[in-house]
């Protein structure tokens, strides 16, 4: 299992990119962090999900 | 005016009003910013929603510098950890630093604010600290590469103006960076008061977020700072210990 924002996906095995594939994410409006270190766009394709994973999918909100 | 810039991190501004955009509809967001002529407007990062497709770059004006803030961190890891989200996210490297261990009161935790600024300064990062209104943390934060210093007026969200008042001018009058007022800022008379005294800039959400008419309170703070620069820029005018000055001449009376 892969947590993902918190929630636990059946998703190992995934690339970054098929995984968003399956999503609604705009991913030109996100930020991927996976086990505390940021995978930038590019590297969506080559980075595999491993069993255990810890993902922040992150965007900016309104804030002061 | 037009050569008084506001410059931050290398960078020129002609407004001083720095607009939150949280607590608010992001369909005001284009009218805030025209209204309150401001140049930069500040963020929050948070776990994307799969739901929404609406994004709030979509809502904000072209040639706004984002100011994305740290708001969650707890301590110096968890700002830096979202100040790089931030950047990954692909608007710049300003950031603004907000770092809280304090869930009631909000106020900053100054020690931690240094070692960010310093981590991410480090980085490339033109970091604005919020802190606390105190000399010795402004010092270091000057030493770690801070490009302005933000101490707040009171605490976040509270519109009560500047109850920090002494100490925000002995942070404008002892440090050589840009000294903007952040966070309690609640009235256009209060980011007037602070301007006069010389700040630099004033940051203000709730009291627009809060206010009856959003945009029609952007533009009242917009005039309100314009005339406390204008004010400091001109020097006041001296205030009498006792007694009183006449306005009008002392000669020529009708009556002798």
């Amino acid at each position: 299992m892969v947590r993902v924002n918190g929630q636990e996906l059946n998703i190992a095995g995934k690339t970054v990119a098929e995984y968003l594939a399956t999503t609604n994410y705009d991913i030109r409006r996100i930020a991927v962090e996976r086990n505390g270190d940021i995978v930038s766009k590019v590297k969506y394709d080559e980075t595999v999900l491993h069993d255990g994973d810890s993902i922040e999918v992150v965007s900016f909100v309104g804030g002061g | 005016m037009n050569n008084d810039k506001l410059i931050i991190g290398g960078h020129e501004f002609n407004s001083r009003f720095i607009l939150g955009s949280g607590k608010y509809s992001m369909k005001l967001i284009e009218a805030a910013v025209k209204d309150a002529g401001a140049e930069i407007i500040t963020l929050a990062v948070r776990r994307a929603n799969t739901k929404e497709q609406e994004s709030i770059l979509d809502y904000i004006p072209k040639g706004i510098t984002l100011l994305p803030n740290t708001s969650g961190a707890r301590n110096a890891e968890e700002a830096v950890r979202i100040a790089r989200l931030a950047r990954e996210l692909g608007c710049g490297n300003f950031v603004k630093i907000e770092i809280m261990r304090d869930s009631k009161y909000l106020l900053p935790d100054n020690a931690e604010t240094v070692k960010a600024t310093e981590i991410l300064a480090n980085e490339g990062f033109v970091v604005m600290p919020y802190m606390y209104p105190d000399l010795n943390t402004a010092r270091d934060l000057v030493n770690a590469g801070a490009a302005s210093v933000m101490p707040l007026a009171s605490p976040i969200g509270s519109n009560k103006g500047l109850a920090t008042k002494e100490f925000i001018q002995i942070l404008i009058d002892e440090i050589d960076l840009p000294i903007i007022v952040d966070a309690g800022i609640g009235r256009p008379s209060q980011a007037c008061e602070a301007m006069e005294m010389g700040a630099a800039a004033i940051m203000a959400n709730t009291a627009l977020a809060t206010a009856g008419d959003l945009p029609m309170m952007a533009a009242a703070f917009r005039q309100a700072i314009e005339a406390g620069r204008k004010a400091y820029l001109s020097g006041l005018g001296r205030v009498l210990t006792r007694g009183a000055s006449a306005s009008d001449p002392l000669t020529g009376f009708l009556r002798d």
